[in-house]
């Protein structure tokens, strides 16, 4: 069984002013949240979509659902997200253990609620990969020299860049493997291991690549909010 | 949701843009796997059609050829993961008299309004027809070409008077081609000569009764009824040399797009009351009637497969431009593009 999650937890913090949370302000005329979970409603795989987000937002949250999806409400579950971004991945695995039962098939594809412009393409691969390796994170070649610093004045290496990449999202696990590695860690570990692939990479399981798109972007400043608007603009009808 | 669309902003160049499906709208998705290259679409590549032309209808996504699969259906028409053939001729009106592809309100995928090159394309549940999965989705990803031709020869049958001992095709490009085997599929017992200029690409042709060099064509030949599918520079001489060899009262039915308009012999049109009618695009009944050909004469897929030429599979904005480049360079065939967005 194949589950959605979207991950809608964050609190907005880098985005100015605005009062809402980032996921919740309208692009094209509609919740960027809700442009997201319309990607993954349209795929068949899905069981069910999980959607994470913070306590005082979960009401609001099925509130849009039910007003943007109708009668396709019903194949979304709104849940409160955790403290980080690992426990509110745990989160939605503890409610397809007690919903549907965790096996060896049971896939997670797990999302940023404010990347509304994956693909199909990139959907489908997380999850043909993911069945095939357990593990995927979908990331594109880095176009910018990624520079390494550990004092943050002076430069302690220049790893060569046609091996870098810049991780995006979905990120696709195994759920039953994952809510394993993810319990085996100290909490030391925890607080380290921000990354939910990260996890699998530390304990020696093997991630297999996606290949995002540049236009996968996240949406986090305000900058980022006024490209998204300007790549929904369709100036011509019937398109 | 958001779907992304390639649309063609100025020659040589596409660019990514999205556009938002409405879920709610009753139309169907399909997400298109094989896309298929069409002169109309290098004429918008290359900037051939006119200034004011390009300048009104781009940007806009270009392919009106090709197959996708179902990705939702709120009809519950079709399952997903379906393969389906999709129509680009979209009407949005009903007329009981002229037909959909002639009506001057319908809109035409990648002339009036965005083709397929999209990663989800939003139609009306009539807008596609349902592909057999023994048919190869390469073949059929240009059904809509070989629809042209259905369409013209249907046209033929109910114009055209009843003697049809001998038929002429002028062309031995993509179009003539396909019109050759359809015709010869419908009207098994009707002669068929094919007129051309490429002795190669008429040796292909070897279920027409007979094929003939246009600089080398009898005096004595006559036909009953003919299909012109040369367009561009070469309608001119390719319409008057039909005139020239058509028996009285024939019909001609012209297939071949000109960007300019064409002199022709009316004196001898009239001399010998020839009915000359044109036929572009197709309808939904077109589409049927081609897929119903293709269940019924198997061989039919063979013929089609010899016009198959590069296919290339796209996954990024390089990728269509070379299948676009390529497509250029080829002497006939079909490029094909593996869609994979």
């Amino acid at each position: 069984m194949v589950f959605g999650v979207i991950l809608a937890g964050g609190v907005g913090s880098r985005m100015g002013n605005v009062e809402k949370p980032k996921q919740y302000l309208k692009v094209g005329g509609k919740p960027i949240i809700i442009h997201t979970i319309e990607k993954f409603f349209v795929h068949d795989e899905f069981v069910k979509l999980i959607v994470l987000c913070p306590k005082q937002w979960v009401e609001n949250t099925k509130n849009l659902v039910r007003k943007y999806l109708g009668d396709g409400a019903d194949h979304v579950v709104v849940l409160e997200g955790g403290a980080t971004r690992n426990e509110t991945i745990m989160n939605s695995i503890y409610y397809i253990e007690k919903e549907y039962g965790l096996d060896e098939e049971t896939l997670i594809v797990t999302h940023d609620s404010v990347r509304p412009f994956l693909t199909y393409r990139i959907i489908e691969e997380n999850i043909r990969y993911g069945k095939e390796y357990g593990a995927v994170d979908t990331v594109i070649a880095a176009t910018d020299t990624i520079v390494e610093s550990e004092t943050g004045d002076v430069i302690s290496s220049v790893p060569d860049r046609a091996k870098m990449y810049q991780g995006q999202t979905p990120q696709t696990f195994n759920a039953k493997k994952l809510k394993e590695l993810y319990l085996s860690l100290s909490e030391k570990e925890k607080d380290i291991l921000t990354d939910a692939s990260k996890i699998f990479v530390i304990k020696g399981e093997k991630v297999h690549l996606v290949q995002g798109e540049v236009f996968n972007i996240k949406i986090t400043y305000p900058y980022d909010l006024r490209v998204a608007e300007s790549l929904i603009q369709d100036p011509k009808n019937m398109k | 949701m958001l779907n992304t669309v390639f649309r063609l902003v100025a020659p040589r160049r596409f660019e990514v843009e999205f556009n938002d499906i409405d879920l709610h709208s009753g139309q169907i998705i399909v997400r298109p796997t094989h896309l298929s290259i069409c002169h109309a679409d290098q004429r918008y590549y290359q900037g051939l059609r006119p200034a004011e032309i390009l300048k009104q209808k781009l940007p806009m996504a270009l392919i009106h050829e090709g197959v996708g699969e179902i990705v939702y259906d709120p009809t519950g028409t079709y399952h997903c993961g379906d393969s389906v053939i999709m129509i680009p001729n979209t009407p949005v009106e009903k007329d009981d008299v002229i037909a959909e592809n002639y009506l001057r309100s319908s809109k035409f995928r990648a002339s009036g309004f965005d083709g397929f090159m999209q990663e989800h394309v939003a139609l009306q549940p009539d807008r596609v027809v349902p592909l057999e999965p023994t048919v190869d989705k390469i073949i059929a990803s240009f059904t809509e070409l070989v629809s042209v031709s259905v369409h013209a020869i249907r046209r033929f049958d109910t114009i055209a008077h009843a003697r049809r001992n001998i038929v002429g095709i002028w062309g031995d490009g993509n179009l003539g081609y396909i019109t050759a085997i359809f015709f010869k599929a419908m009207f098994p017992e009707v002669k068929l000569y094919i007129f051309g200029v490429d002795q190669e690409k008429m040796s292909q042709f070897s279920f027409a009764d007979d094929t003939f060099s246009v600089t080398e064509i009898p005096t004595d030949l006559m036909i009953d009824h003919a299909f012109e599918c040369v367009g561009g520079d070469a309608s001119q001489k390719a319409i008057n040399q039909i005139i020239d060899h058509i028996q009285p009262e024939g019909t001609i039915s012209i297939l071949g797009v000109s960007e300019y308009p064409v002199p022709i012999n009316t004196r001898m049109v009239l001399e010998k009351g020839l009915r000359i009618f044109g036929s572009s695009r197709s309808g939904r009944e077109d589409f049927l009637k081609t897929v119903a050909l293709y269940k019924e004469r198997p061989e039919i897929i063979g013929y089609l497969s010899n016009i198959v030429g590069a296919q290339i599979e796209v996954r990024t904005i390089a990728d269509m431009n070379l299948a676009f480049e390529t497509d250029i360079h080829k002497s006939i065939g079909k490029t094909i593009m593996i869609w994979d967005k």
